[in-house]
């Protein structure tokens, strides 16, 4: 019985730091796309900026971080704050095209996207930057007879942290009450008085502030670089697709998912991890018969019908 | 009267620039002329989006999709079986529509932003799986070495920037009036009726998921064959062929070109690219912000495109001319099948293909 035990955790063994960098990976992937989650959501506009948001804060961090428990936390701050002012900056510039339709705000979404990442190229260089954290994040732990980054665990940590803080703001407070009620109804909620507009600024820069966070937070997983901005805004927007569309839990499994697909299926599988992410858009067809919920959008934390 | 002036001037115009188009290869350079034969197959691309964005209503950000399928299917073929360019054609124009066909689930129960969502992540999921399955499409590194094509049996090779840009016109052309014949028959009008009013079509019992379905994987049929005239056209693909960035200069270029009409689709996308490759040679590596100010303005400036702005105009005169002969009238330019009260103002017009 032991020696079975054994020989199956020997099996299980080589594939448990890939499992646990997907388990960080999938929590980045979940910060970066509950932004997008809101937006959409909340607002009906297909954030394509959203990529740019993060890269701001990750160049953020690579400029002000110097190795100290301080300089990444003022990086913190300041990139939530950058990138709940450009998500700001993003809502003042689709306040003239709020009524038309969504091409048209998904192609001014795009052109400050491509506008933002030329300006960051400019600003930052057209390399990689690295990004220095604490030295005492910087060794390793002991996991399982293993040794782990120190910051990914911690990474770990925080991540949930924020995706336990996200679904009880969205669930428990009066603002997660308003946003859920201006995706059922935003005529009801604008007649009970509430301006939609205003609403919607806010959707916009708490979705920058995730983006911005999980920039910051995720640098050393997913770095500066003037590819940062499309990678991260295919990888989230995957993460709602498969999440189901405007569920929070739906977000996280997805995210969990494409994430453990991203490390543990390359490690698994090497011959056909290009095509697991499309096996796993295929598979959520096939547990929704009819498709993906394309009308009846619901925020919420469980299903979405 | 105006009606048979307009059809007058539509057909000198078009026929102008067929010829201005046939004559380009002896008026400018080779290089000049193996950049507009990209020109034209990205514009084929562009029918295909105007196709399923504006006519059936779903705004696609995914039709790099079955172009890179039509694409590397055409491009295999090219290697392996035939160098003949109508069989490469035809495989591209079925890869495409298969792949159409296969995502198609994904795609037909949703409606608008939810589409641009699901089209942008399945081109994108393929651009990251041609650039990884490096055993069929070379990766990163691209596929190269196809032989020059025959276009049909018994014909000579063609090894000239010439003779491929006048082959791509000829099959783009060809493929253009099939989808203005399809769209002027019954099927284009059950399609903009769906898009018009999806409630009364299902009232009166059309399929309209099925109406949708179709058009879908006629739209990756077109970009198919887009695809295997890339790889005639440019004898090299790579992923970067496909990317977000090719999407979303095509979403440009159709909105630019009204979203609706199929000849505005094809002149918006040659102008968005035109714009592109004469910024990236005047100010280098400062495209991409002179791309995204021209986005950031056309979504400003033409809501609805160019020509969408100026049927609006058109519009408004003919009905203030009506109003005065006969008040009430709602004219025969408004769709029979539409309800009264619409509010998206991109889906209310009905419009002539062309």
């Amino acid at each position: 019985m032991t020696g079975y035990a054994a020989r199956v955790t020997d099996a299980i063994d080589p594939y448990l730091i890939p499992a646990l960098d997907g388990v960080a990976y999938g929590l980045l992937l979940f910060v970066a796309a509950s932004g997008l989650v809101l937006c959409f959501g909340v607002a009906n506009i297909l954030n394509l900026a959203h990529g740019t948001l993060y890269a701001v804060g990750a160049y953020t961090v690579a400029a002000l971080a110097d190795g100290g428990w301080a300089s990444l936390l003022l990086a913190l701050a300041v990139g939530v704050v950058a990138g709940a002012g450009a998500g700001g900056l993003l809502a003042g510039l689709l306040a003239p095209v709020a009524r038309r339709d969504h091409l048209t705000q998904a192609l001014l979404t795009f052109g400050v996207a491509l506008a933002g990442g030329a300006l960051l190229v400019a600003a930052f260089g057209p390399d990689s930057l690295p990004v220095r954290i604490p030295a005492a994040l910087e060794g390793t732990v002991e996991v399982a007879g293993h040794r782990y980054a120190a910051y990914r665990l911690g990474f770990i940590g925080v991540a949930m942290v924020i995706a336990v803080l996200l679904a009880l703001a969205v669930t428990r407070t009066r603002a997660g009450m308003l946003v859920r009620a201006a995706v059922d109804d935003p005529e009801m909620v604008a007649s009970l008085g509430v301006n939609p507009a205003r609403i919607r600024i806010g959707v916009l820069c708490t979705a920058g502030a995730l983006a911005g966070a999980a920039g910051v937070l995720g640098a050393p997983i997913i770095g500066p670089a003037p590819t940062t901005a499309d990678t991260v805004l295919l990888l989230s927007l995957v993460v709602v697709v498969l999440g189901g569309l405007g569920s929070v839990r739906g977000t996280l499994l997805a995210a969990l998912a494409v994430g453990e697909i991203q490390t543990l299926g390359v490690a698994l599988a090497p011959t056909v991890a290009p095509f697991l992410l499309f096996a796993a858009m295929a598979a959520v067809l096939a547990v929704r018969a009819r498709g993906l919920p394309g009308r009846g959008l619901r925020l919420r934390w469980g299903g979405t019908t | 009267m105006t009606g048979t002036l307009r059809r007058r001037l539509i057909q000198v115009i078009v026929v102008g620039v067929l010829a201005v188009a046939v004559a380009v290869p002896w008026l400018t350079d080779p290089y000049t002329t193996s950049l507009l034969a990209r020109t034209l197959v990205l514009g084929l691309v562009g029918v295909s989006v105007a196709l399923l964005t504006g006519v059936a209503g779903l705004p696609t950000l995914g039709q790099t999709g079955p172009y890179a399928a039509g694409a590397y299917a055409g491009a295999l073929v090219g290697l392996h079986v035939s160098s003949v360019g109508v069989v490469q054609v035809l495989t591209g124009a079925a890869a495409g529509a298969l792949f159409a066909a296969l995502t198609v689930p994904l795609v037909v129960y949703a409606r608008g932003v939810v589409v641009l969502m699901i089209t942008l992540a399945i081109g994108e999921l393929t651009v990251t799986a041609a650039s990884r399955w490096r055993s069929v499409t070379g990766g990163t590194d691209g596929l190269a070495g196809m032989p020059a094509i025959r276009p049909v049996w018994g014909m000579g090779v063609l090894d000239s920037d010439q003779a491929r840009y006048l082959y791509t016109l000829v099959v783009v052309s060809v493929v253009v009036a099939i989808v203005l014949m399809v769209l002027r028959s019954p099927a284009g009008l059950l399609l903009r009726a769906s898009r018009d009013d999806e409630a009364r079509m299902r009232a009166s019992g059309h399929p309209v998921t099925g109406y949708l379905a179709a058009a879908f994987v006629a739209g990756g049929a077109v970009a198919g064959v887009a695809g295997s005239l890339l790889v005639t056209a440019q004898q090299y693909l790579s992923p970067a062929d496909f990317g977000f960035d090719i999407s979303a200069l095509l979403l440009l270029g159709v909105v630019i070109g009204g979203a609706t009409s199929i000849g505005g689709a094809i002149a918006g996308t040659a102008l968005v690219i035109a714009v592109r490759d004469w910024v990236s040679g005047q100010l280098p590596g400062h495209a991409p912000l002179v791309l995204g100010g021209l986005f950031v303005l056309t979504a400003y400036l033409f809501p609805r495109g160019v020509a969408g702005s100026a049927a609006d105009v058109a519009a408004l005169f003919r009905s203030r001319a009506r109003t005065r002969s006969r008040p009430g009238d709602p004219g025969p330019d408004r769709p029979s099948g539409s309800g009264p009260a619409r509010t998206d103002p991109a889906r209310t017009r009905s419009e002539v293909p062309g």
